[in-house]
């Protein structure tokens, strides 16, 4: 088994593995976060982020996917240094945009943004919610104290434009990234065929385009709105 | 109808010695190609030329010249066999390029094809590969009777595709981490799609796979520029089946 994930075809398939891990985890944010824009009040919000900060099966998954998170991006750099060093003399004159795109290209340039976003957002709102949250201000809901995670989120949102924007940049990167690696994991652990790789590349933009658009429209609510 | 003929072009070609010299371009002028010479004539030209002048003529691979050997392989204005889809070199004519232009030729980069003279490459990594694994051990005896063994139509036509990879290396010229894996995939895959090559599918697949890994070529990240400038336009498809064969028999072991 050793032998395995030293092979070339056993280390894309960590990527593959840990990648689609993070495509699950990215479609339940979305869908948690697309509260926010539902209830103005935030009580529904609230009530969700209440309820994946005490459930128990949330709080099992939590290292699983830090650690998730942590393979896919160190074992990204190791590929890509090692795929870098397959061709010593590179080529005078390339003219890669006939034969590929260029997101499929530059995977690790999309990954590499998305991590100084993760990193900004993680010092924001999970950084804040995990270890500081006397700072917080809490608010009763069905007769359960629990922290006005809304408040945070919504604030940040109505009082900067800046943060506005990052956010949505953040997340059409994150939808061109979702765009190629979606449907490049499922033919990596060889569930592909004639038939199913233009079909699973059809899912793949589309749901590349549903996750960049849910993400990027709730800083833009908040902008438009307040 | 006459040809046009290209008044004058700029050849920007790499020139190196032996393996061991460190290379550089060289910009030689060419005048009068007719558009409907193939791309390989003009080379034959420019050699030609140079002979005359007393230089060193261009070494470049060659053989059949009817795009089935695989041997003329020339990375062309940033391109595996220049601007043209499914061709190999010398398939390639000079009506694809424009009069006054720089026309840039490189040979294959990648750590597994070292260079031997000016553009041609040692491809003997791509005999390894097979010798690894790419074979079915028969006793051929006499000929056998046609249809003993029954073959599904759909796994005939699949397998054929597969088998219709001449070795170029385009796959790994073009793609951008210089990996191996569609050619390695064209080779499992016709054999893994016949009965006779089904005994030895697991044997072969992590063989081929573990030659093409000490070899030196990179890995796969389904850019999917291999199948648009492989000659032959074999599908990425057949990577998504070496993954399934890889996966099957390292997982059976």
């Amino acid at each position: 088994m050793s032998k395995f994930f030293t092979a070339s075809i056993g280390r894309k398939l960590i990527m593959s593995l840990t990648g689609l891990f993070l495509v699950m985890f990215i479609a339940v944010h979305m869908t948690v976060n697309l509260f926010l824009i539902f209830d103005d009040s935030g009580e529904l919000f609230n009530r969700a982020a209440h309820f994946m900060a005490t459930n128990p099966a949330v709080k099992i998954m939590e290292p699983i996917l830090g650690l998730g998170f942590l393979i896919h991006i160190l074992w990204s750099f190791l590929l890509e240094y090692e795929n870098w060093r397959a061709r010593p003399v590179k080529y005078d004159k390339k003219n890669p945009e006939v034969a590929s795109s260029w997101t499929s290209r530059n995977m690790l340039v999309l990954g590499a943004l998305i991590l100084v976003f993760l990193v900004v957002h993680i010092i924001q709102f999970f950084w804040v919610i995990k270890f500081n949250p006397e700072s917080m201000k809490s608010v009763v809901i069905q007769g359960v104290q629990m922290e006005d995670t809304y408040l945070l989120v919504s604030d940040l949102f109505k009082r900067s434009v800046v943060y506005d924007i990052f956010y949505v940049i953040g997340g059409i990167l994150l939808g061109f990234h979702l765009s190629h690696g979606f449907w490049s994991g499922f033919h990596t652990l060889g569930l592909s065929n004639k038939n199913w790789m233009s079909r699973l590349q059809i899912i793949s933009r589309v749901y590349a385009i549903i996750i960049a658009v849910g993400f990027s429209v709730i800083p833009l609510y908040f902008l438009i709105k307040f | 109808m006459a040809d046009k003929i290209l008044k004058k072009l700029n050849i920007k070609v790499w020139r190196q010695n032996n393996a061991k010299d460190k290379g550089k371009f060289e910009t030689y002028t060419i005048e009068n190609i007719s558009t409907g010479s193939s791309f390989l004539e003009m080379l034959d030209i420019l050699n030609n030329k140079l002979i005359l002048e007393g230089k060193d003529p261009i070494a470049f691979d060659h053989d059949c010249r009817e795009g089935i050997c695989g041997t003329c392989n020339l990375y062309i204005n940033g391109r595996a066999h220049g601007p043209d889809t499914e061709v190999t070199t010398c398939q390639l004519h000079m009506r694809k390029f424009n009069d006054g232009e720089t026309i840039t030729i490189e040979p294959w980069r990648s750590k597994a094809f070292p260079v031997i003279k000016d553009l041609i490459v040692d491809r003997n990594a791509f005999e390894k590969i097979l010798q690894a694994g790419g074979f079915i051990s028969v006793n051929t005896g006499g000929v056998p009777d046609a249809n003993t063994i029954p073959v599904a139509y759909e796994d005939a036509e699949e397998s054929m595709d597969a088998a219709a990879c001449i070795g170029c290396g385009a796959c790994v010229a073009a793609c951008k981490n210089a990996s191996a894996m569609l050619f390695v995939a064209a080779k499992v895959s016709h054999l893994a799609k016949l009965p006779q090559g089904k005994i030895e599918a697991k044997k072969r697949a992590r063989n081929m796979i573990a030659k093409m890994d000490e070899l030196g070529f990179g890995g796969c990240t389904n850019t999917g520029a291999c199948e648009v400038e492989c000659p032959k336009s074999i599908s990425i498809t057949n990577i998504a089946r070496l993954n399934r064969e890889y996966l099957k028999a390292r997982f059976s072991e």
